[in-house]
């Protein structure tokens, strides 16, 4: 492969949480690598010299939960399509999750996840191994051979383990190996039957409903085994306020955990379910106005550190149906970006925060190469307009489903120039 | 008379106006039913189809006998008898259904929003004839009819639901109708039984049989479906009748006009004792006779000559 000409970011606003720097500066791309940045830099003779002026240029975005649904239900999406949506909202890595077809339990599936993002991907991917082969939540995944084969992290996502001893017995063990463990924090027996948020929505809509309760029990329980075993655990998508409070007392306790939380509960509740939208629909669920306000105060405070997008693409197979037949799960790669702008126009995040939840923390909770701005770093890097207002077309998404939940929304800005190890990976057309 | 409106998915967003609008025609439509020959030929050429993916025999049965009356062909489509069974989707059904250009769709559905998904894809007038636990309009609005008829008026009256609440689309319906109409709904039943933030809907929980029965002027009572035992949200039949079932012994504390209803169809000895079911104070066969109407009205304000 020839390697990619170098690329002269000019006078942007060079944004890097991981080292505080914040000014207006030049960001050279040479060889894959950061090759230099801050102040007038000179452009090597062959370089593509881009006008960043008015832009942010910052680390390429992380998204450490997504579905790219390879192998196994390729309709709904692809690495190829998955990446590419990825690269169109800024990211330059994402972490998949292991509920493809097989699922990702062995080396052999994440060597071909690897082998496939290599070939067609426009992103960096990594693959996160099963905790319990199959998702079946009974013995444990081989997770040392995972991590050799390059999985990052450990989860049951979707399939959260029930069994206390043997969810124990899993963190204990891939602790071992430095491996995290990420949970999808979900009591089932209080969840069991639920189509979404349990209260005044769902009473009127005369939808079985699901409290905010059944992700808190699980929550508590999952952080209180962080705390028995010391392992790294991650709470994925937090959407109550319960979670949030609970990660906020592990973490004073000193326990190794984290959190995330995902955009579409930062901006939406359970009233947006509106006349049965099935577009609003995922788990966990949206929750109450104060459940939003709670999420982010916490993400504000940096309680919850990370934000991921929990990418779930679904077909009209999945969708156009009865909102209780429907599948849960919404995009998010394309809207990501931009949701969290808004934040930044409402002052809840500064620019740097928001860039630290979106690519800085997600780098160094899964210990990923990246999230930083950084002679020598790779060169993964977003140029965003944060003032190049949008509005959402689920016809023009690069991935290959259109479950967006914020179809129609006017966003403040988006990203216009995406780089992976030192290539184009998006541009946006005027 | 008119209404504003091409669906009747539930009677949330449906004014007083409206709501008066489809009782009053269902007064003028009933002496219809009391004719030797009980047909007019007002939706003559009009196509319903009775499209019911739930089991159900009054509420179609009903429809039926409305839209025959106004000399509609009908179809019925039954969850057994559709493709429901082959795989096929609701929309895809739908579409197939209104390639044979249907005037009107009449829908049952387990799922809540149901018909309100199949009125986003196909432009033929809706009717929810019940949809999962959200509404039931055309039940609502046979209530209203039966208590206008029995009281005289809608506003300010004291109405009293008690059962399951939390599965009923029937309560739904009529706690929206009775609050738009301007009279108070109190409700009762096992806390377990009572949706989550049940005062939301504008009700009032009663703490006791007593409190619930007492000053209300109307009761309905709601049938206890028997699938709720196996998901354990009460104990026992026995200690459900003996603690929310409605009896003679409640009657004598009660208003002396109190009247006694129940959308059917009734466990005796459960919610409902057979000499209250029987009783001069139950309405139950009269919501039965003015469902008819009231369907009747809802088929001739949707399709008929004056429909927009």
């Amino acid at each position: 492969m020839s390697q990619p000409r170098p690329i002269l970011l000019k006078g942007g606003r060079l944004l890097c949480p991981a080292s505080g720097i914040d000014e207006t500066g030049d960001l050279l791309l040479d060889q894959g690598r950061i090759a230099a940045l801050g102040g007038e830099l000179d452009a090597p003779a062959d370089a593509e010299i881009i006008d960043c002026a008015g832009k942010w240029v910052a680390p390429g975005l992380i998204d450490m939960h997504v579905h790219l649904r390879e192998p196994g239900h390729e309709y709904k999406e692809d690495i190829a399509s998955g990446t590419a949506a990825a690269a169109a909202g800024g990211f330059t890595a994402v972490c998949s999750m292991p509920n493809t077809d097989p699922v990702n339990d062995s080396a052999a599936v994440t060597e071909m996840i690897l082998e496939r993002a290599r070939a067609v991907g426009s992103c960096r991917v990594y693959p996160v191994g099963a905790i319990t082969p199959g998702l079946k939540g009974q013995g444990l995944s081989q997770m040392a051979e995972l991590k050799d084969a390059g999985c990052v992290a450990v989860s049951d996502d979707g399939h959260p383990v029930s069994d206390s001893r043997l969810l124990r017995r899993a963190m204990e063990y891939a602790s071992g190996f430095g491996l995290p463990v990420i949970c999808h924090s979900e009591e089932l027996s209080l969840s069991a039957g639920g189509a979404m948020h349990e209260g005044p929505v769902a009473t009127a809509l005369g939808l079985p409903g699901i409290p905010a309760e059944a992700e808190v029990a699980a929550v508590e329980r999952d952080l209180t085994l962080a705390g028995l075993t010391g392992a790294r655990v991650h709470i994925a998508h937090i959407s109550c306020a319960g979670s949030v409070a609970a990660l906020a007392r592990a973490r004073e306790a000193g326990w190794a955990v984290s959190g995330e939380t995902a955009p579409h509960y930062l901006a939406l509740c359970d009233q947006d379910v509106g006349e049965y939208d099935t577009h609003r629909k995922m788990n966990p669920t949206l929750r109450s106005q104060a459940d939003r306000q709670a999420v982010r105060q916490g993400l504000a405070a940096g309680i919850i550190q990370a934000v991921a997008t929990d990418h779930a693409p679904h077909s009209v197979l999945e969708k156009e149906l009865e909102f209780g037949f429907a599948a849960f799960g919404v995009t998010g790669m394309e809207t990501a970006l931009g949701v969290m702008l808004e934040l930044v126009e409402e002052h809840l995040l500064t620019p740097l925060e928001m860039i630290e939840r979106l690519s800085a923390a997600p780098a160094r909770l899964l210990g990923l190469p990246g999230g930083s701005l950084t002679a020598g770093g790779p060169a993964d890097v977003v140029v965003m307009d944060p003032k190049a207002a949008w509005t959402v077309d689920p016809a023009k998404m690069r991935s290959k489903s259109a479950n967006t939940a914020f179809a129609g929304r006017k966003l403040p800005g988006r990203a216009m120039l995406t780089v992976c190890g030192g290539k184009v990976t998006f541009r946006l057309e005027d | 008379m008119s209404l504003k409106r091409r669906h009747m998915l539930g009677l949330h967003g449906v004014s007083a106006e409206e709501i008066t609008t489809v009782l009053d025609t269902a007064e003028s439509l009933k002496e219809i039913s009391a004719r030797p020959i009980k047909k007019v030929p007002t939706l003559r050429g009009k196509t319903i189809v009775h499209f019911f993916y739930e089991a159900s025999t009054r509420t179609r049965t009903s429809f039926e006998i409305a839209a025959k009356r106004l000399s509609a062909d009908t179809v019925s489509l039954s969850a057994s008898t559709s493709s429901i069974t082959k795989g096929e989707t609701l929309i895809d059904t739908a579409k197939n259904l209104l390639a044979m250009s249907p005037d009107l769709i009449v829908m049952r559905h387990s799922q809540s929003g149901a018909p309100h998904l199949l009125a986003r894809h196909i432009p033929c007038s809706i009717i929810n004839a019940g949809d999962g636990a959200h509404e039931h309009p055309s039940q609502g609005l046979l209530d209203l009819m039966t208590i206008r008829r029995a009281k005289g008026r809608l506003d300010g009256l004291k109405v009293s639901i008690i059962g399951d609440i939390s599965h009923s689309r029937v309560a739904r319906s009529d706690i929206i109708g009775l609050n738009t109409m301007g009279s108070q709904v109190t409700v009762y039943g096992p806390r377990t039984l009572m949706p989550p933030a049940v005062e939301s809907l504008g009700v009032s929980v009663a703490g006791s049989m007593e409190e619930a029965v007492n000053e209300a002027d109307v009761i309905i009572m709601l049938r206890v479906q028997q699938e709720r035992l196996t998901d354990v949200l009460f104990p026992t039949l026995r200690e459900y009748a003996q603690r929310f079932g409605l009896g003679s012994k409640h009657l004598k504390a009660a208003k002396p006009d109190v009247v006694i209803m129940h959308p059917g169809p009734i466990n005796r000895g459960v919610e409902l004792s057979p000499e209250v079911a029987d009783g001069p104070q139950s309405l139950i066969l009269d919501q039965v006779a003015n469902g008819v109407a009231v369907r009747m009205a809802l088929l001739y304000l949707l399709l008929g000559p004056e429909a927009s």
